[in-house]
């Protein structure tokens, strides 16, 4: 049961000095100047500056422009389950460095750091909740942790995740946010792409639908996995869905890329997701659609 | 690049040689001791240098611009192969080659990433990295291998699934994920030879098999060293450290349990001789289809998932 609330690193906070910019001497560094509290925040689209328990009571989107702050898996859960139905599971699984793995860093001391600054073994986080009373497996990914990166614990968990549906048949559903495959684990994250994605045909079998939500930002290997795999694919608004990234593309094609380019948006409108909702519609729509989908579901028959 | 500069002791001597017996030939000398010492410390030096290469030294192997290609290795192994093309759904993609071929009495589906050999064929192949409609087209034949009980066997050769602006708008993460999912389940023996190049998810979209080798000097890496080393390092020239760092040759992929086996290359890499890097797959085709063609489909499929299931390690 996590219920903390531990504010991602994408928030920076902020000081009512902010607000006047110009009078700083380091105005390159105005975000690190802060009162007490961290009571302030700034928008990373508009730029406004939100008091953190509006910010907060708004389910961490900007009220002026609309904007979808990340958000840790806690938060998540917070938003899309019923009060307190969160039972964490495989909570131990931790990696390991297989490949004695060093660039500017250890992995091993990049894992140490990614927990410390998280509070979790790896960037996967399953269980079993509720969403308007009906149980639904669930799993969140963290971006917080090391970029969201699938290695071998991301692959496995999120493996049995997928079956602990195929024994239970309750509905699936996947947050993700990640980077990709981890490359400090090389070819054994690559493989947890056929591993998760060969889960998935199994699951096929067992007609329990999978609901696969993209969140803010999505990419590689994990994409183009069990992300792209969801019987339904819903995005939030704006969120980055990619296989390549954009400043990959734009060194291979070497031209600017189109404003608005692979976002959410973006692969609505070329069919590649069912639908872009608003954070604040998130769980109804999500509890609508385990209803009419799931074969299982009693609510259904009434 | 097509002298690998790793070589370049072995081309000195080379060239030392063709000097000898210019000269004997010329001054009516007889140099015959000479040039046969000097040929046996070559022959010594190549072997040397082949036994230790170092992981960016085999990267430069596999992407030798005159190894052997998909199509080339298709018509060396395999009789009567029919070229399909198209995906049905928006075109067909020249970076992935595949159709309907007999081995002996046989009926196989093969395909595979294609590469080119000048540059001409190189863009025309977009370098042997697909496009979306690629792999659909690669599922669209595993299925009609699927649908007429034909094995598949699949070439692995590509640094990576195109990264543009198309493949993206065409949904290039789904085609792949897609492929990913339906390789798992085929009821038919799916074997892969990664035989240059294997870039991460582009490679994988069609290696999800029964049986994986990889050709002695090729490699398999969840992202380019070049790429690793320009994201991780900051530096792209940093590309050897981060080879080594990776594990991506033949060797190191089969300790990893990902790969099963390796083929053994002509002394000098596969560019040397296309046709016995052919017979050595040959071989291996053959003796696993016998084996794997007794399974059912449901214990194939079984097989392949338990494959892939316990792959990665954790605590």
């Amino acid at each position: 049961m996590i219920s903390d609330w531990n504010f991602s690193s994408r928030i920076k906070t902020m000081s009512i000095l902010n607000w006047f910019p110009k009078k700083q001497k380091t105005n390159n560094e105005k975000s690190k100047l802060s009162i007490p509290g961290d009571l302030w925040v700034k928008c990373f689209k508009c730029g406004d500056i939100i008091y953190l328990k509006d910010l907060e009571s708004n389910q961490k989107v900007c009220v002026k422009c609309n904007y979808h702050f990340r958000l840790t898996p806690e938060e998540r859960i917070s938003h899309i389950l019923d009060k307190n139905t969160f039972n964490e599971l495989e909570t131990e699984i931790s990696p390991i460095d297989t490949l004695g793995f060093s660039d500017s860093k250890p992995y091993k001391t990049r894992i140490q750091e990614a927990q410390k600054k998280t509070g979790r073994k790896d960037a996967m986080v399953i269980g079993i909740g509720k969403i308007n009373k009906t149980p639904i497996n669930i799993g969140f990914m963290d971006f917080a942790f090391l970029g969201g990166s699938m290695g071998a614990v991301v692959g496995e968990k999120t493996t049995r995740l997928i079956e602990l549906a195929i024994k239970n048949k309750n509905p699936l559903v996947i947050f993700t946010a990640s980077g990709g495959a981890r490359m400090q684990e090389g070819i054994l994250s690559l493989m947890q792409m056929a591993k998760t994605s060969a889960a998935l045909k199994a699951l096929d079998k067992q007609k329990v639908p999978f609901i696969s939500v993209l969140c803010d930002p999505t990419t590689g290997g994990t994409t183009a996995s069990f992300a792209m795999l969801g019987d339904i694919l819903i995005s939030e608004p704006d969120a980055l869905i990619t296989f390549a990234g954009p400043r990959v593309i734009e060194q291979t094609i070497r031209q600017k890329l189109p404003e608005g380019f692979q976002r959410a948006e973006f692969l609505l409108e070329h069919g590649i997701i069912d639908m872009v909702v608003e954070r604040k519609d998130l769980k109804e729509t999500i509890a609508n659609l385990v209803m009419v989908l799931n074969p299982n579901n009693m609510r259904a028959k009434e | 690049m097509k002298n690998l500069d790793f070589e370049k002791p072995i081309l000195d001597l080379n060239e030392k040689i063709e000097q000898l017996k210019e000269l004997s030939k010329e001054g009516n000398i007889d140099l015959t001791e000479e040039i046969k010492k000097i040929e046996k410390r070559a022959a010594k030096l190549k072997t040397e240098i082949y036994s230790n290469l170092s992981p960016i030294q085999i990267i430069k192997i596999a992407r030798h611009i005159d190894r052997p290609d998909t199509t080339s290795l298709i018509n060396l192994i395999f009789e009567n192969f029919i070229e399909l093309h198209g995906d049905r759904l928006y075109g067909d993609d020249p970076a992935i080659v595949g159709g309907v071929a007999m081995l002996g009495k046989t009926r196989v589906v093969v395909m595979g990433h294609q590469k080119g050999h000048t540059t001409k064929e190189n863009i025309h192949r977009n370098f042997g990295m697909p496009n979306p409609e690629g792999y659909r087209k690669a599922l669209r034949l595993m299925n009609l291998a699927d649908k007429f009980n034909m094995p598949v066997i699949t070439f692995i050769d590509t640094p990576g699934a195109y990264p543009g602006i198309e493949a993206e708008e065409r949904g290039q993460a789904e085609a792949i994920a897609r492929n990913l999912k339906e390789m798992s389940g085929l009821q038919v023996p799916v074997i892969s030879f990664i035989i240059g190049e294997g870039g991460s998810g582009g490679a994988l979209g069609l290696g999800v098999a029964n049986k994986v080798y990889m050709l002695e000097y090729s490699i398999y890496s969840v992202i380019s060293p070049e790429g690793c080393a320009s994201i991780l390092f900051r530096d792209a020239t940093k590309a050897n450290i981060a080879a080594q760092n990776l594990k991506i040759t033949a060797k190191d992929i089969i300790g990893l349990g990902v790969a099963d086996d390796a083929i053994k290359e002509p002394i000098g890499g596969a560019h040397n001789n296309w046709g016995e890097t052919a017979a050595n797959i040959k071989k291996k085709i053959v003796a696993d289809i016998s084996i794997l063609s007794r399974l059912t489909g449901e214990k194939l499929a079984e097989n392949r998932y338990k494959k892939f299931r316990q792959m990665g390690k954790f605590q």
